[in-house]
């Protein structure tokens, strides 16, 4: 009966449910939620194909900005348009508002406990662990060898040492790469050229 | 102003975000403790142990946050709204342009020639965070249990890909028996 009820509500009403289910159980940030997104949408009510979901999957990683809203935002709008984009994001993104607010009011009453500050005591440096590791995978992701170990370095030195803003370090890097990858891009059809 | 300051602050996080929430991490650290100052290190990295813990993308869980510090119910209603604007502005302008398949290899390139960068701007943001206010019984001359709580926290997350939220909890108990 329930699953009834489901399929007689309106898409975008269905996709702000889909993926405020999604917003308020998937622990982990946005790449946990990928799989649960694939299974509703793809796999349940077969909104999108497979193959074209991925492709665009690839697509939405490479943009800037929060990656489980920006493919709200796609599913949404492929699904439902304008409305459907704007249904998938608020669902998206409602749990987690709600939940940080109520943490935040009640955090903000209790974070001078003693309890409190000591069990935060040795959760800090935890913290700095857990922001610190994931930095280290990634440059190992990244293939970095000692030749382009500078990159990492000099923004580290940039933004920890000089206290530059990231935003110009973002900035420069993108310019970098761009041009790294027209370098690329070029070679590529030079090869084709050839052949 | 502080309305608008957020406002500013998070459309330019949401622009210059690329690699995910940790990389925004940094940009939001930048904007909150050292520019703005609306935070301190240890309310920053509290923080950011509750976005962890709590599901939904942690990108909009600290936006959230830094507003409803900032400026109450209104401003994180704001912040996490002006996280998504450019996401919106992109995915109806821009997408349709990435979606050809030449401009998609330029953007995947690119984005590989940003990783190492991104890794870097993460790092830092973690360096930044190892000041005494993090590590209070650093150079005390007692044990330092904060720098061992880090230092295992680092091993269990790297090399055995630990789960984030339960070593959260595990050194919050550390923590409270014996602090």
């Amino acid at each position: 009966m329930k699953n009834l009820y489901f399929c007689r509500m309106k898409k975008p009403l269905q996709l702000f449910y889909t993926f405020f289910k999604i917003g308020a159980f998937t622990l982990g940030g946005g790449y946990a939620m990928l799989s649960m997104v694939e299974k509703a949408v793809v796999d349940q009510k077969k909104w999108i194909p497979n193959d074209e979901f991925w492709d665009m999957i690839a697509v939405v990683q490479s943009l800037p900005g929060v990656f489980a809203v920006n493919t709200a935002l796609y599913v949404g709008h492929r699904v439902a348009g304008a409305k459907g984009a704007f249904a998938a994001m608020l669902g998206a993104i409602i749990p987690s508002i709600t939940i940080i607010l109520l943490l935040a009011t009640v955090f903000r009453e209790y974070r001078d406990q003693p309890v409190v500050e000591r069990i935060f005591k040795g959760i800090r440096p935890c913290v700095v662990a857990l922001i610190l590791a994931p930095s280290l995978r990634m440059i190992k992701s990244a293939k970095v060898t000692w030749k382009t170990a500078i990159i990492p370095i000099a923004t580290v030195f940039l933004i920890w040492w000089c206290k530059i803003s990231p935003a110009y370090v973002i900035l420069a890097a993108i310019a970098g790469s761009l041009i790294y990858a027209l370098v690329i891009n070029k070679k590529a059809k030079g090869k084709e050229a050839e052949s | 102003m502080i309305y608008l300051q957020l406002l500013w602050t998070f459309i330019k996080i949401g622009v210059l975000g690329f690699g995910g929430g940790y990389a925004m991490l940094s940009l939001i650290q930048h904007e909150v403790v050292d520019h703005y100052g609306w935070m301190t290190t240890t309310d920053f990295a509290d923080m950011v142990a509750i976005s962890q813990m709590t599901p939904g993308p942690i990108s909009i869980n600290l936006a959230t946050y830094v507003g409803y510090t900032t400026a109450g119910f209104g401003g994180s209603l704001l912040a996490s709204f002006a996280l998504c604007l450019p996401s919106i502005i992109m995915v109806y302008f821009i997408l349709k342009l990435f979606m050809s398949k030449k401009n998609n290899a330029l953007m995947t390139n690119t984005l590989k020639g940003l990783k190492p960068a991104i890794a870097g701007l993460i790092f830092a943001a973690g360096l930044s965070m190892m000041n005494t206010q993090n590590f209070p019984d650093f150079g005390c001359g007692q044990y330092n249990i904060s720098v061992i709580i880090c230092v295992l926290a680092f091993v269990a997350s790297y090399f055995f890909k630990a789960n984030p939220i339960l070593l959260i909890v595990l050194s919050g108990i550390v923590g409270f028996i014996v602090y």
